[in-house]
């Protein structure tokens, strides 16, 4: 029971000023060794919710327990949660060794405990030479992986992270998402994972909350976030994506037809929209697009821009009065027809076509 | 190209064949030469009226040539008697001399004052004797001796002997409660007379407890300053700064009206119970009252320093310990202070070079046993005009405090210190 739900948020909401809701009613259970990661865009209450949860927040109504005990009157001290911030937050007068030693001695640890411990932790980020460092003599990455080490060296049951690769470069990034998503597997700890870049967190989580306004939008693995989007703005969040405005005029079973502005009709698949005469947005991965042929629904279109990629050709496109029609077009012998003003035929399956709800 | 590469052991050259490292440091030099161009006004200034005359008038504290320059015979023959022989017939005869031309170029009074500072009572004697040596014939050792007995005693020759020396440690020396004596020794002046030294040591610990009372009283309003929501803080930022917009007289005679028998406080304590009516606080004219104001005048710089500092340290630190299981207390005392400590050196250092000079406040509310050194500097560059003696007692003051920052700096290290 508690397994299943190791960190529990229970209609919690949050307001810092009394006037506005920074999290609303928000509803979360993260099993335990769970990757749960929190993404969206800037303002959207991410690191509210970690704080929250960390305890350098209360929440303003509902109930967040961890391990099923309720925690929202222990102070953060005492949660034994381990943490890493944006920036390291590394202590700058001491060396990385006194840093990991840090909350082993608060621990009344013995001596030969805690470097017994800040050995192990140092080996697990390959920074063994580094003890007798100072912060400021780090690289970046360094940093980050001593904060890392830092965050675990108690061996807390659950770990937050809030963005804590957002200051490396691409490169290294990349790198050090591979490397705490291996940590975590090797450690089985609970990670609560908070970024804006969705690349990141659709490679390194078991599941995904994206987060809009205070509201989770949208809480599923990676795949069926992109494959399954149940509203416009995950889908326009998560991945490359194309709109289409429509009204619904025929719902039959999970099949809804919606007339464009243009008059088309077109059949998508029901997830997210209202009865017959309310707006629906309808959503189109751009992969899932073919060029020049006619299908189960089928376009007018015309060819705006291409851009060379390498392994795909992207080929923005007008198509019901939406001029930032992206196509992916796989690299194969016929796509030299392709030519800038080209007047031609878009097509796609009823099922890879989703009716969400309308965008505002 | 060819000649580069057989070059590879040799000196690095440009192109135009002169070596990379002189063409390096002609071309910084040029920008050097810029960069001075542009403070040399400042520089100028702060020679000719700052550094220059401060040297000038510390030199006064070691050299003085009054009674050289108008006691043109004496003097030579006094640097050769040994201050312990009866004075010869030459001496006086030298001295007559003297005393005649000084009386007649009107110089007699700047002789007679220098001497007074070595030997009281030295004025009216050298006044009244000028005023008769015209008349004096020889043997002068007996006329001159006739007309005042003192010329007669050995202590006033010896007085003459260490005042004729113009490069002498004598105002040094006095400044530190000790006589430059006429065979060159220097000894303790007689306990009674011994005023300087217990004024140092009063100075400094006057400047001592200000700023221990400043960092106490100082340190939780810059943390305040610097955690609360920027509204309010900008609030009580300007209720620091508020001090700065009236003149230090007024602030200081504020504490007069606060402090005084009849003052707020009093009244206050009278009403509280905490003193009776007839029996009330001596808070002013004492060192009590040269504390209180000190500290309250001087606690803007000891808050700016800190709080500027405490400004710079994001919260993410105190958190991330209390997220490590610190309590409150070890996430203050181990990640907090820590990294608060070089507003907290330039604080101090501020406040202490401050309060060491600090001259009108004790001045004004000081009274006996509140006043500083600076009190006593003015009072001889003011009152007693012995400006010899007030440049010996900067001087000394200024060397405690280069010593003190040199202490600071071995101890905390100058570089830790954090202005802004
Ligand atoms: N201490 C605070 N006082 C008042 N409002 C705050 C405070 N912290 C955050 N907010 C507001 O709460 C909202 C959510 O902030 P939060 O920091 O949780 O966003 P986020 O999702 O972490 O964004 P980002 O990706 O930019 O870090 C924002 O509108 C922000 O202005
Ligand atoms: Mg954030």
């Amino acid at each position: 029971m508690t397994n299943k739900s190791f960190v529990k948020f229970e209609n919690v909401q949050k307001s810092y000023d009394g006037e506005v809701l920074v999290v609303k009613d928000l509803n979360l259970e993260i099993p335990k060794g769970e990757f749960l990661t929190m993404l969206g865009p800037s303002g959207s209450g991410k690191t509210t919710c970690l704080m929250m949860l960390a305890g350098f927040e209360t929440a303003t109504h509902g109930i967040i327990s961890l391990d099923g005990n309720p925690i929202n009157n222990i102070p953060p001290h005492k949660r034994g949660i381990g943490m890493v911030f944006q920036n390291y937050a590394l202590f700058p007068h001491m060396t990385v060794y006194e840093n990991l030693s840090f909350p082993l001695e608060v621990r009344k640890l013995s001596k030969t405990v805690r470097e017994e411990k800040i050995k192990l932790a140092l080996d697990m980020v390959q920074m063994r030479e580094f003890g007798n460092r100072r912060p400021a003599q780090l690289s970046g990455g360094q940093q980050q992986r001593i904060a890392l080490a830092r965050s675990l060296v108690f061996e807390p049951d659950l770990v937050l992270m809030d963005e804590p690769l957002g200051a490396l470069d691409k490169q290294l990034r990349e790198h050090m998402q591979y490397e705490i998503k291996h940590l975590h597997e090797r450690l089985g700890v609970t990670v609560v994972y908070v970024t804006h870049d969705q690349s990141e967190a659709l490679t390194m989580s078991d599941r995904v909350a994206v987060f809009n306004d205070g509201v989770i939008q949208q809480l599923a693995s990676p795949p069926d976030l992109y494959e399954q989007p149940e509203n416009a703005f995950v889908a326009q969040f998560i991945g490359e994506n194309n709109k289409i405005m429509a009204e619904v005029v025929d719902v039959k079973g999970s099949v809804v037809t919606a007339k464009t502005s243009k008059g088309n009709l077109l059949k998508s698949k029901k997830v997210n929209c209202d009865e017959v005469g309310s707006k629906t947005t309808l959503s189109i991965r751009p992969e899932r697009i073919k060029v020049g042929s006619k299908g189960e629904n089928t376009s007018e279109a015309k060819v705006l821009e291409l851009i060379y990629i390498g392994d795909h050709i992207r080929c923005r496109m007008l198509v019901e009065g939406d001029e930032n029609f992206i196509v992916k077009i796989p690299n194969a012998k016929k796509i030299s027809d392709l030519k800038i003003g080209l007047k031609t035929q878009v097509s796609w399956s009823t099922g890879d076509c989703r009716a969400l709800d309308r965008l505002v | 190209m060819l000649a580069s590469q057989n070059n590879n052991n040799q000196k690095m050259l440009t192109t135009d064949g002169i070596p990379l490292k002189k063409k390096l440091s002609k071309a910084l030099f040029r920008s050097r030469l810029r960069a001075f161009g542009l403070v040399t006004p400042l520089l100028l200034l702060i020679s000719i009226g700052f550094v220059f005359p401060i040297i000038v008038f510390l030199t006064r504290g070691v050299y003085n040539d009054t009674f050289e320059k108008y006691m043109v015979n004496l003097t030579p023959i006094l640097a050769e008697w040994d201050g312990k022989s009866e004075p010869t017939e030459d001496m006086y005869e030298a001295l007559v001399l003297d005393l005649v031309w000084l009386k007649e170029t009107k110089n007699i009074g700047k002789v007679a004052s220098r001497m007074n500072r070595e030997l009281s009572g030295s004025r009216s004697l050298f006044t009244s004797s000028a005023r008769k040596a015209k008349k004096l014939e020889a043997p002068f050792k007996e006329s001159l001796t006739k007309v005042k007995k003192k010329w007669a005693k050995l202590e006033t020759w010896r007085a003459m002997k260490v005042t004729s020396q113009s490069l002498s440690p004598v105002f040094l020396a006095s400044a530190l409660d000790m006589k430059y004596t006429a065979e060159g020794t220097i000894v303790q002046k007689s306990p009674e007379r011994r005023i300087h030294v217990k004024l140092f040591i009063r100075t400094l610990e006057i400047s001592l407890v200000v700023v221990i009372a400043g960092l106490i009283l100082g340190y939780p309003v810059a943390f305040l300053l610097a955690n609360l929501p920027i509204r309010i803080s900008n609030l009580l930022l300007i209720l620091v700064l508020l001090p700065f917009w009236t003149s230090l007289l007024v602030r200081t005679t504020a504490w007069i009206a606060m402090l005084q028998g009849q003052g707020v406080l009093n009244d206050l304590f009278v009403v509280f119970g905490i003193a009776t009516d007839e029996d009330r606080f001596t808070l002013i004219y004492n060192k009590a009252g040269t504390l209180i104001s000190m500290t309250h005048i001087l606690l803007p710089f000891m808050i700016l320093p800190i709080y500027s500092v405490m400004k710079t340290i994001p919260p993410s630190y105190v958190r991330a310990a209390k997220s490590m299981g610190a309590t409150n207390w070890t996430a203050f005392w181990r990640i907090y202070f820590p990294q608060t400590i070089p507003g907290i050196g330039a604080g101090a250092i501020l406040v202490f070079i401050l309060a060491i000079s600090f001259y009108i406040t004790p001045a004004l509310v000081g009274g006996q046993d509140g006043t500083m050194i600076s009190n006593f500097i003015d009072y001889h560059m003011r009152k007693s005009l012995n400006w010899s003696l007030a440049a010996a007692m900067g001087g000394v003051l200024l060397v405690i405090i280069l010593f003190l920052y040199w202490i600071y700096d071995r101890v905390v290290g100058i570089d830790n210190m954090k202005l802004g």
